[in-house]
């Protein structure tokens, strides 16, 4: 069911948040096209992955906190050789680790969105664009990269 | 390490022989090569959760008594040197005599590790990866490779001298699995993209197949067929937040041996221009090229004029590495295959023998958490 608006096909993993809810208000977050990160209201210290615990001071619960969805290029590959069934017939796609200076640098894994042979260059500034799947069971929401 | 004992090695789902079947000739296979009878096995050590559990080997030998059974938690392949140290560790604190350490695999009975398939959801460290494509180890990997290539200049002819040297070793090993397929770098370079940097022939095979290493005290060690081999040192883990999800280590290029190799040195008392042979797990060349740097055999700026095919074979390059094939070549015994290698090199015994073979390195997994790795010595060293 994968229109041109999701940069791969359909029939991958859909990310749901663990049992425990800890990552709940990130992927409720994404479906409502706002990109949360926590952040510790002791120490002021940014956490992502998310965790229960603040690493830096060891406060519990880390407040949501709402972020501009840009960065840019940490890392990248492109990838070729198909993972997954659901990629056989795709061809080469681009993933990339993206930096968030406005929170801390915490790092995010997206694809790059526009052609896939295209020179990536790291440090390259990128911006936010979210990608809804509500047509999923469970649907969900991705966040994806572009040049800015 | 008295014992050392491996099946025959087969492609990913071809081994004749269901996983259980397979543990169990690699273990009796180590005691015929030390002259050890099976029942005086006492300990059992593994890692990445191998399945052939230690209650039911010790069942099925005959074992006298059970008295030592550690998985080592996490971090799959680059478990295969914590297995031993944990061994080793169960024998100097008087709990077990005979330890035998050993791996497992039967892809074609349980699934592979290179495909992601039958997931419909996924949460945690997955869910902020595979819904992008970054699936299996090759899409996990090849990005923090990619930056410390960005870092240090650090060229493909670097990864590319790695697999050749494997494969250069393999060529003279009739157990390897690429015996009689020969690489070279034309082949190499014209070879698919698997995810970019990696090419196919950077990336480990998957393979079936069971090794086993059998341990006692180092007082016993002389009592056995072979010239013993000794365990200088042994580490393993990771620096601070290595385990940090989605990508977020804050060294993020690195094989994460920056805490556990100076570990490993002060532990065995010796120090890199010490080591004369060195096995290191290859799950993607990339990871070895940071693996070697880590344990102080060349800076990272330093990578491109080491690792050069001349440098890597044995008998006599500047550092022989992975004188079985390892890996790529020998046979994804998830690492275990390299730790016999290198208790080969000590006995002097390798398909591949190099000059300079007191004393013996093996790097267990690297970019993964926790990594591992070991020393091993002749006697001439204690
Ligand atoms: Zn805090």
């Amino acid at each position: 069911m994968s229109g041109p608006a999701h940069y791969l096909p359909a029939g991958l993993p859909i990310p749901v948040s663990e049992p425990d809810g800890l990552s709940a208000p990130y992927w409720a977050g994404l479906r409502e096209g706002r990109l949360l990160v926590q952040r510790c209201d002791r120490c002021t210290s940014w956490q992502f992955g998310p965790e229960w615990i603040c690493h830096h001071c060891h406060a519990f619960d880390l407040t949501w906190t709402e972020v501009e969805p840009a960065g840019r290029i940490f890392s990248w590959e492109r990838v070729w050789h198909p993972s997954h069934a659901a990629l056989k017939q795709h061809g080469p796609y681009v993933a990339v680790v993206v930096e968030l200076p406005q929170a801390g640098s915490v790092r995010m894994v997206g694809n790059l969105l526009g052609d896939p042979q295209q020179t990536v260059v790291i440090g390259a500034e990128v911006e936010g664009v979210f990608e809804h799947h509500p047509e999923a069971d469970p649907a969900f929401s991705l966040l994806q990269w572009r040049p800015r | 390490m008295i014992g050392i004992g491996e099946t025959e090695y087969y492609r990913h789902g071809a081994s004749p022989d269901p996983e259980f079947k397979l543990a169990l000739k690699a273990i009796l296979a180590a005691c015929e090569d030390a002259g050890l009878d099976p029942r005086e096995i006492d300990g059992f050590a593994s890692y990445s959760d191998d399945r052939s559990e230690a209650s039911r080997l010790a069942a099925a030998l005959g074992t006298h008594r059970l008295r030592s059974a550690t998985m080592q938690w996490g971090g799959g392949g680059g478990g295969c040197c914590a297995a031993v140290a944990n061994a080793a560790a169960a024998i100097v604190a008087g709990l077990a005599d005979c330890v035998v350490v050993f791996r497992s695999l039967a892809q074609g009975q349980y699934g592979r590790f290179g495909q992601a398939a039958g997931i419909h959801t996924v949460s945690g460290e997955r869910s902020y990866l595979m819904p992008y494509g970054v699936l299996a180890p090759p899409q996990r990997f090849a990005m923090r490779v990619q930056r410390y290539m960005h870092e240090h200049g650090v060229r493909q002819e670097a990864l590319r001298a790695i697999a050749l040297a494997s494969y250069h070793h393999a060529q003279a090993n009739p157990r390897a699995v690429m015996y009689g397929k020969p690489l070279d770098a034309g082949k190499y370079d014209a070879s698919r993209w698997i995810a970019e940097p990696f090419h196919l022939y950077d990336c480990c095979m998957e393979n079936d197949g069971a090794a086993a290493l059998l341990l006692v005290s180092a007082e016993r060690a002389s009592d056995f067929r072979h010239k013993p081999v000794y365990l200088l040192g042994a580490a393993f883990g990771s620096g601070h937040r290595a385990a940090a999800t989605a990508h977020n280590a804050p060294l993020y290029a690195t094989a994460s041996f920056d805490t556990v190799a100076p570990d490993l040195y002060r532990m065995a008392g010796v120090g890199p221009s010490d080591v004369g042979v060195v096995q290191a797990y290859e799950n993607f060349t990339g990871g070895v090229v940071m693996a070697l740097a880590e344990h102080g055999f060349f800076k990272p700026e330093e990578a491109n004029d080491f690792l050069t095919f001349e440098n890597l074979i044995a008998p006599s390059g500047r550092l022989p590495l992975n004188t079985s094939g390892g890996n790529l070549a020998e046979c994804y015994m998830h690492g275990f295959e390299l730790v016999l290698e290198a208790v080969r090199q000590v006995r002097e015994t390798s398909t591949n023998q190099v000059r300079r073979n007191d004393i013996a390195m093996v790097i267990g997994g690297p970019m993964v958490t926790p990594a591992s790795n070991l020393i091993l010595g002749s006697e001439a060293t204690l």
